[in-house]
């Protein structure tokens, strides 16, 4: 049994963000960091791991310098890395990304006891959108927004935490699930597994190792395979800025209460 | 595996909305899809139809026709009661294939963003998560963007000309759905298209349209139209266990008017920091939001959280205490009518979007200003 794990490097949206004359983001001067839901998924993973001694392995779609995250994954604890790599996978939409990962999952292999699991979502784009489109093109059944997860031999049952409340929703293996922050609190690399970890089996997986696979088209990937294209990106205007008020005191707080009184907001 | 061509674009016809039902219940958010359902297909020139899946709904659909639909498709069957990604996707992939419109919105619900995905997938079309504003007329979106962006003339002249490249060839967006959503955090907003596929689909985040005024003959006009729901046990892979309601009330901060939210600033006494907001909100008749950091650092629960990966809000008054005002909260906020923001630093970026600012100690200032309200409301 093995859990394939799901992951991306991601610029910190929360730190400072730089945007390009033409409206992209400046990437090269913004730090990564491994997608907060993933490290959830991953947590979740080597939980099952401790429990079970199943293998856990992660895999990233991204360019070359993504391996550093894989091995810092390594040392948190995971078994294997595969790095999906090219070029001509660029430009994908979530559609052609679900496609290639997929077509990756495939050739590393899944088998019938085997659970793969994703985060939520990633920080940059916010999409949600290829857990579930990496589980519709593998066929298997998903669980999204999982709260809890116990597993039992090839019976795995979650909670999708939704707004206002949680369905408590059984599979059978093979399956995918995608993680949320309240699931657990993810663990910190092992000192005794980074200096390992740069001698743990990292695989890159590019076009040509992947050309085979019944998923990759050259048609559905990258850039010609993404059915949505971006129209035009901007930012948005800076909001006036309003008045500050002097002072802080008794005063101060009744003149404003007064404003949102003859406003009549209140 | 479908081979990947072009899909004869002008064989499909028509808005559709996916009607979210819990236990019998319509969601919120499909009065505000319907709305701006009906918007979109009067630009188009087509009909609005409702797409409603669960059982023993009928009794639930004509409502839909007040806000606007002229349609109501309903997928009828004892399979289909409780959701299940399996059941309710086979069901409207089938349905769409069939009736094919051009438009599919879902709300961009915990359902509606784990089905969304899954259709697009095995419709093999675009998707576009968690829009905030959809236009079809390039007059109105072009009158968007010059409010709503940084945009220069020239780039929008360009846009203008409705003929855009997709690989390589003229393509002309005339009845393409432009779906405008945030990214990177808010940093950055970009408006999508799905030339060559239908239907082209967006999740919409609930709270963000506006709903349109209930009309109740257009309700009793409504039409109604039940198909044939194709599902067996065998095609649902999962087991639904239980649907639980949870104990705990979450906090409506997409519905209230008055939000009070807390950040780092009460980082010194978060106890004391948040009775002072929950004091104020109780005064307002609001509700206690928070930051990012105050729900990282599990001050308050997530279903508290106002920003671009918590909640989009705009009630009445926003207060801001102790918030720095970082872009992912203030994409959550920023569309407020009115919004105070108290912080100890008088550079802080959530200054920039506040209506009135007051440099302080949120623990002292809040107390006084819960006074000052108080005092106005009783002098009413």
């Amino acid at each position: 049994m093995k859990i394939l794990v799901c992951v991306k490097q991601v610029p910190d949206t929360s730190g400072v963000v730089a945007v390009n004359p033409d409206g992209t983001l400046d990437r090269a001067s913004m730090e990564t960091i491994i997608n907060p839901d993933d490290l959830n998924a991953v947590e979740a993973a080597l939980q099952i791991k401790d429990e079970t001694g199943c293998k856990v392995v992660v895999v990233t779609m991204g360019p070359p310098p993504a391996e550093g995250m894989l091995r810092e994954l390594e040392a948190m604890g995971a078994d294997e890395a595969y790095l999906i790599s090219d070029r001509v996978f660029g430009g994908s939409d979530t559609y052609a990304t679900s496609q290639i990962i997929a077509a990756a999952l495939h050739k590393i292999g899944i088998e019938d006891d085997d659970v793969v699991m994703c985060g939520r979502q990633a920080i940059d784009g916010d999409t949600a959108q290829v857990g579930p489109q990496i589980a519709e093109k593998l066929n298997l059944p998903q669980i999204t927004y999982v709260g809890d997860i116990h597993k039992e031999g090839n019976k795995i049952t979650c909670k999708r935490m939704l707004e206002d409340g949680y369905m408590t929703i059984e599979v059978q293996t093979p399956c995918l699930l995608t993680c949320i922050k309240e699931l657990n609190e993810p663990r910190y690399m092992s000192v005794g597994r980074i200096m390992d970890a740069y001698s743990m089996p990292l695989t890159v997986l590019d076009n040509e190792a992947l050309k085979d696979e019944p998923l990759i088209d050259p048609t559905t990937i990258g850039l010609k395979g993404s059915p949505t294209n971006i129209l035009t990106s901007f930012t948005p205007p800076q909001k006036g800025a309003g008045t500050m008020l002097e002072g802080n005191g008794a005063e101060t707080c009744q003149k404003l209460a007064g404003i949102m009184a003859d406003k009549h907001i209140i | 595996m479908p081979t990947y061509s072009n899909t004869d674009t002008a064989a499909y016809k028509n808005v559709w909305v996916f009607c979210e039902q819990r236990e019998g219940k319509l969601m919120p958010t499909d009065f505000e899809l319907i709305s701006e359902g009906r918007k979109l297909a009067d630009e188009l020139g087509v009909k609005l139809c409702g797409l409603l899946l669960g059982h023993n709904v009928e009794g639930i659909a004509k409502e839909l026709g007040g806000y606007g639909a002229d349609e109501i498709i309903i997928a009828d069957d004892p399979l289909l009661e409780v959701y299940t990604t399996d059941g309710y996707t086979k069901v409207i992939c089938e349905t769409v294939e069939e009736l094919k419109p051009e438009v599919l919105l879902f709300g961009a619900t915990n359902i509606g963003r784990d089905l969304g995905p899954r259709c697009a997938a095995r419709l093999h079309t675009g998707l576009c998560a968690d829009c905030t504003h959809l236009d079809v007329d390039m007059p109105l979106y072009m009158d968007f963007l010059k409010e709503n962006s940084t945009l220069p003339e020239n780039r929008l002249d360009l846009i203008a000309k409705h003929t855009v490249k997709v690989l390589g060839e003229d393509h002309d967006t005339t009845r393409d759905l432009k779906m405008t959503r945030p990214a990177f955090g808010g940093h950055l907003m970009a408006s999508i298209i799905c030339p060559r596929f239908r239907p082209a689909m967006a999740t919409v985040r609930p709270g963000v349209l506006a709903k349109a005024p209930f009309d109740q003959a257009k309700a009793d006009a409504v039409a109604i139209n039940k198909v044939k729901a194709n599902i067996t046990a065998a095609d649902i892979h999962e087991d639904v266990k239980e649907v639980v309601k949870a104990a705990k009330k979450l906090v409506d901060l997409v519905g209230a008017d008055y939000i009070v939210s807390v950040g780092r600033g009460i980082s010194k006494d978060v106890d004391t920091g948040i009775k002072i907001a929950q004091e104020m909100a109780d005064v307002l008749g609001g509700v206690v939001g928070g930051s990012r950091v105050a729900v990282d650092s599990g001050w308050l629960s997530p279903d508290h959280q106002v920003g671009q990966t918590g909640k989009t809000v705009h009630p009445k008054v926003y207060v801001a205490l102790g918030i720095s005002g970082s872009i992912q909260h203030k994409a959550g906020m920023s569309d407020s009518e009115f919004i105070i923001a108290v912080n100890k630093n008088p550079n802080a970026p959530i200054f920039e979007v506040a209506d009135y600012g007051i440099t302080g100690d949120l623990f002292k200032v809040a107390p006084l200003l819960t006074e000052a309200i108080k005092a106005e409301k009783a002098a009413k």
